[in-house]
């Protein structure tokens, strides 16, 4: 206490001026966020009347910004989808569960049931188009089809830039130099108002899958980068080893120098795949209803406008959330990888 | 492999049959090679094939022929002159100058949050580590874009020019943005500048001196107040000898707005901001892991032959921390600069915005987007070469 608070005269002043601030900060927070807070109520004049924060606007308004433009009275769709969701997905986060005889069926029958639950159309539910999909589960499918779509791509880019053929190094050097250099925004534009023209007259791409998959592509360049720097740790000596065996390059790659690689690089792989989760936010420019762009539009609410304090702290403490767990189960990974469980 | 095998069992060359060709490790090198060559140059021709036969069928003119025309839309914040009649070219280089300014405001920002944050991390003191820690955490996880919108809409609901929020009469922030007082215009003005620089070169020379006197003599000059002295005292010489103007053009309320001074306007407060917050997190994380990558032993070595604090700083740890800091501090500026093109949320007119208005009137969507990102390209280019210019006067040097 006395050694890492008090050791010096400068010291103390130091700390006791930042316990200062961070006690009136922290006082401002327990104040405004508690016990002058309205909790719930749906008159927005009760919020008015208090001093603190207004809780209430999240629990008045928390369908149309966690769902967005999705019909209200199919809500309960959304909620299914997300639950099939999340297990699926913590599911095939446990090693306990690492065969394929299970995580393929459940895979399958996650992504079947997902969109029907979206789309609907079947089974007496209306159908849905995509265009009015948003929220919460906008923002899930944009994040996983970035990285399921996005990692394979990344390996194929790092290991083309490593390749020892001319062609397919130029064009993986030049693909990701191009692409990592501009703002994830053009290529969003040019996803949605570029990308139909390149396609013959007739043919469509769902405006969504193009848009996720622009966002893949952008993610995989920074992965492919990461990747790299795996790959370009891996002792030439495995290499010679594989060779000795006469291994394929193919058989080589997937069984002895990819599995060290992605070892090598995983925390850096998993920070790209947290701002993966962050950047699926961009799709608000291009006027996609994910989280962040339904809690703007639901701030446009006169009455309860003056909120919007509350709703944004809402909104970001999801997205700490997700990104908290992501970077824990990172660390757990780590760990098993250190001490040999995979 | 057909090689070895000839020469093992009898030194005669082996027989070039078609298997031999078609399996051999050269042959399939190049093949593979013009299989690709070829996929990616159909591929080139289909898409170009197809973007020339849309646009045609939409009867829009393609190329840059349009960068002539009248723009026929004003700018909120315009660096050089500009008028609705001006051409698109030299709208987007407005866009392209707001795009400038207000990153390297940010990188500014960026940088002293970033390394200020960065030496909290490693400080032996507890609770301000703590508190580091945590706003690390918090800006580096929520998304740059809701900070952004965050921060606009802050601004935004900031009180208007009546009931401003006042800072002692000199600088007032409202809805329309934050207005301070700035010295009234004089001719005094430039030569105060030049002062200025001169006072930084005079300082750079007289460090370069000092250091040449140490190494030959090994006595120590303390040059930090002499360069204060020259940074400051020779422009606030050069203003004595000006008249001394006072002068100040302070922002006065006339009618619903502030007259005088300077204003910056809300949205780019708020993109500075939300783009330089977001930064500074990764920064402060590059720095703290750029002075942890001294060993603790070279500490306790400079420490035990008696070298002050501030010289083990100046001369054992930051050396060694600038090599580690360097490159992954050019991502970030780069990064920064490419995350301000998020300006079209909060209507900065950067040169996305600019673009994206462009575009929409002119439904030239592959010129405009094509401009937007040879621009980008360029100036991320730019940047990497100067920040690796710096890198190479900083890497370790062996001799």
């Amino acid at each position: 206490m006395k050694k890492n608070l008090f050791n010096s005269i400068p010291q103390g002043i130091l700390t006791v001026f930042v316990a200062a601030c961070l006690a009136r900060f922290a006082w401002f927070l327990l104040n405004w966020g508690v016990l002058d807070a309205v909790f719930y109520t749906d008159d927005p004049e009760v919020c008015r009347a208090a001093a603190g924060a207004c809780w209430a606007v999240i629990a008045e308004k928390h369908r149309p910004m966690l769902f967005g433009l999705y019909p209200y009275e199919e809500h309960w769709r959304l909620v299914i989808m997300m639950v099939i969701y999340l297990v699926t997905v913590v599911v095939s986060l446990m090693p306990r569960f690492w065969n394929l005889k299970l995580l393929v069926p459940l895979w399958i029958f996650a992504v079947v049931s997902i969109f029907t639950l979206l789309f609907g159309g079947v089974f007496g539910m209306p159908f849905v188009p995509s265009t009015d999909w948003g929220g919460l589960p906008l923002t899930m499918l944009l994040f996983s089809g970035t990285v399921l779509i996005g990692m394979p791509v990344a390996v194929l880019l790092a290991l083309g830039r490593r390749s020892p053929l001319p062609v397919a190094k130029g064009v993986s050097v030049v693909f990701i130099e191009a692409l990592r250099g501009v703002p994830l925004i053009t290529i969003l534009f040019v996803a949605v108002n570029v990308f139909p023209l390149f396609l013959p007259a007739g043919v469509e791409v769902n405006k969504l899958l193009r848009i996720t998959v622009g966002i893949a592509v952008f993610f995989a360049c920074y992965q492919a980068e990461v990747i790299r720097g795996g790959l370009q740790a891996i002792p030439k000596g495995q290499y010679e080893a594989a060779d000795s065996l006469n291994l394929s390059y193919w058989q080589t790659t997937r069984r002895i120098i990819l599995p060290q690689a992605l070892r090598i690089s995983l925390p850096a792989i998993t920070n790209h795949i947290i701002a993966a989760m962050k950047n699926t936010s961009f799709v608000i420019i291009i006027g996609l209803f994910d989280i962040l762009t339904a809690t703007t539009a639901v701030m446009q609410d006169p009455l309860w406008r003056r909120y919007y304090v509350e709703a944004y702290l809402f909104v970001a403490a999801i997205y700490l959330f997700f990104g908290y767990a992501l970077s824990l189960y990172a660390r757990q990974v780590e760990k098993w990888i250190n001490t040999g469980r995979i | 492999m057909s090689h070895l095998d000839g020469s093992i069992r009898g030194g005669q060359k082996p027989r070039a049959t078609l298997g031999s060709i078609i399996y051999s490790k050269t042959f399939r090198t190049i093949a593979t090679q013009v299989v690709m060559a070829a996929l990616v140059v159909m591929a080139g021709l289909f898409l170009y094939n197809n973007v020339v036969e849309n646009l045609r069928a939409q009867s829009i003119a393609t190329g840059f022929g349009f960068l002539q025309q009248d723009a026929q839309f004003d700018i909120g914040e315009t660096p050089i002159a500009y008028n609705a009649t001006d051409s698109y070219a030299r709208a987007f280089l407005v866009g392209l100058l707001n795009t400038l300014r207000v990153s390297a405001a940010g990188i500014l920002l960026a940088t002293i949050l970033g390394f200020s944050v960065g030496f909290a991390r490693v400080s032996s003191n507890w609770l301000l580590s703590k508190v580091a820690t945590g706003y690390v955490e918090i800006v580096r996880n929520v998304p740059v874009i809701l900070q952004v919108i965050f921060w606009a809409v802050v601004l935004r609901n900031l009180p208007g020019a009546r009931e401003a929020i006042d800072f002692g009469g000199f600088a007032f922030l409202t809805n329309r943005g934050l207005s301070f007082a700035v010295p009234a215009t004089d001719p005094i003005h430039g030569p105060i500048i030049y002062a200025c620089l001169a006072g930084i070169v005079l300082s750079i020379l007289g460090g370069y001196l000092a250091r040449r006197h140490r190494e030959k003599t090994g006595r120590y000059i303390s040059m930090l107040w002499p360069s204060i002295g020259l940074i400051f005292g020779l422009p606030a010489l050069v203003w004595l000898l000006g008249g001394a103007p006072t002068a100040l053009s302070v922002p006065a309320l006339k009618g619903f707005n502030f007259r005088g001074g300077v204003t910056i306007s809300p949205e780019f407060t708020a993109l500075l901001i939300g783009i330089a917050l977001y930064a500074s997190g990764f920064i402060a994380e590059i720095v703290r892991a750029g002075l942890q990558a001294t060993p603790t032993g070279q500490i306790e070595a400079a420490r035990s032959i008696g070298l002050r604090t501030r010289f083990v700083m100046r001369y054992v740890v930051l050396p060694q921390a600038l090599r580690v800091i360097v490159p992954p501090l050019t991502s970030q500026y780069v990064s920064l600069i490419k995350n301000s093109s998020i300006a079209v949320v909060v209507g900065y007119p950067d040169l996305v915005n600019i673009g994206n208005t462009a575009m929409n009137q002119t439904g030239q969507a592959v010129e405009a987007i094509a401009v937007m990102m040879m621009v980008y390209l360029t100036v991320s280019l730019i940047t990497s070469t100067f920040m690796n210019v710096y890198n190479r006067l900083v890497a370790i040097k062996e001799r």
